[in-house]
């Protein structure tokens, strides 16, 4: 799997190009990071200003993009901006805060890829079941609907919604231990 | 608006950027602003009247040599300091070669020069107004300056303010160096130099409030 510095390098790139597709991608992705290194930053009388920044950085990012040079790395870029703007906050609000001498490290300290890979396994394990199966126990399981509301909305009874999750994670179950073995092989 | 909705808005307004836009925005700015400090000079204080003259003599081509190599160090310097995480230690570091060689000239022509003509030598005729005049020619150029880099994206403010000001004041005084009519190099060397860092002082300082963004 490429690096995050990589994936979002390149898309940084094909962004400066004018691809907006790959800026959409970039934008989302940069805006998840950039919040949580902000709530981290922020104390607790002051998280509600963490989206203003997230907005605030992704403003500053749009407008100042010419500023990045492709040979270096992205990540580094974008952390220099987020900084600023997170001293500058507490410049304007007049807090005294320590701004701690952050590094690059600290913005991409979550690694959010492993949590989107997570979902498109779960994703391809759901194709084990059929479809009409798939969608209740995404419902149930993923979003949280009680299995009286999916039967309401579905139309069927709650017992046939209990036992046709019930069978579908069992084929996924199934699935899961023919991989297990395939993979011990 | 949702940080969603301010992702759609961008998307839509996103345009190519040319790998050479930050570089032309620096040589726009500070190229109207020399064209405005040019200005400045000729109606405020006029071409030197022996101009003809003086382009066949030394000193006119070492003032000539010893502001433009600090004014290319100085652009690089607003150039570099544009992007986050600039740095303008080589800028300075050209600037500081560049003032050893001007300070190396003067010490070497003080030395063939008797001891009672030094002060007439870093006096010369004009130096209750050299650094002054370089000062206020170098205002179109702080103002252009602080325009380009408010445009573009600094870090460290105080740093971009003296390199703002670096430039200003590097080319101001390449800019005076056709209106003055001094030839000794410890004149140069002394009061040409003291313009230049008086307005990177002046940026220094004046830059960590104008250069937010």
């Amino acid at each position: 799997m490429l690096s995050l510095e990589t994936r979002l390098k390149e898309l940084m790139l094909a962004s400066l190009a004018g691809d907006a597709r790959s800026y959409g991608v970039l934008l989302n992705e940069v805006a998840r990071h950039l919040r949580f290194y902000f709530l981290r930053r922020l104390s607790d009388a002051h998280k509600g200003d963490a989206d203003d920044l997230v907005q605030e950085t992704l403003m500053a990012l749009h407008t100042r993009r010419a500023t990045y040079e492709i040979d270096r790395p992205f990540t580094a870029w974008l952390h220099a901006i987020a900084r600023y703007k997170l001293i500058d906050h507490f410049r304007r609000n007049r807090i005294r805060a320590t701004v701690p001498l952050d590094e690059v490290e600290d913005l991409f300290a979550t690694d959010l890829s492993d949590a989107a890979s997570d979902r498109m396994d779960v994703e391809r394990l759901l194709e084990a079941a059929p479809e009409r199966t798939r969608d209740l126990i995404r419902r149930t399981r993923i979003e949280g609907q009680s299995i009286a509301e999916v039967a309401e909305s579905t139309g069927l009874t709650e017992t046939t919604v209990k036992v046709s999750i019930h069978r579908g994670i069992k084929a996924i179950a199934t699935k899961l231990k023919g991989r297990a073995a395939n993979d011990d092989k | 608006m949702t940080t969603n909705d301010l992702i759609a808005r961008l998307m839509g307004e996103l345009k190519p950027v040319s790998p050479m836009a930050v570089f032309g925005r620096v040589a726009a700015g500070l190229g109207l602003g020399s064209i405005a400090s040019a200005l400045l000079m000729y109606f405020w204080l006029g071409l030197r009247p022996d101009m003809a003259t003086a382009m066949g003599t030394t000193p006119f081509w070492v003032k000539f040599a010893y502001t433009l190599a600090l004014a290319a160090a100085g652009g690089w310097a607003v150039k570099r300091i544009a992007h986050p995480l600039g740095s303008i230690r080589v800028s300075l570091a050209l600037m500081a070669v560049a003032i050893i060689v001007i300070s190396f000239l003067a010490f070497a022509e003080l030395a063939a020069t008797p001891p009672e003509q030094y002060m007439a030598m870093m006096k010369g005729r004009s130096v209750s107004v050299c650094t002054f005049n370089i000062v206020m020619l170098s205002l179109p150029l702080l103002i252009a300056a602080f325009w380009v880099l408010r445009g573009l994206a600094p870090t460290r403010l105080t740093v971009a303010g003296a390199a703002a000001g670096l430039a200003a004041g590097a080319i101001a005084s390449f800019v005076y160096s056709f209106h003055c009519t001094e030839s000794g190099m410890p004149f140069i060397a002394m009061w040409y130099t003291l313009g230049v860092l008086v307005t990177g002082l002046i940026g220094a300082i004046v830059g960590r409030y104008v250069l937010r963004w």
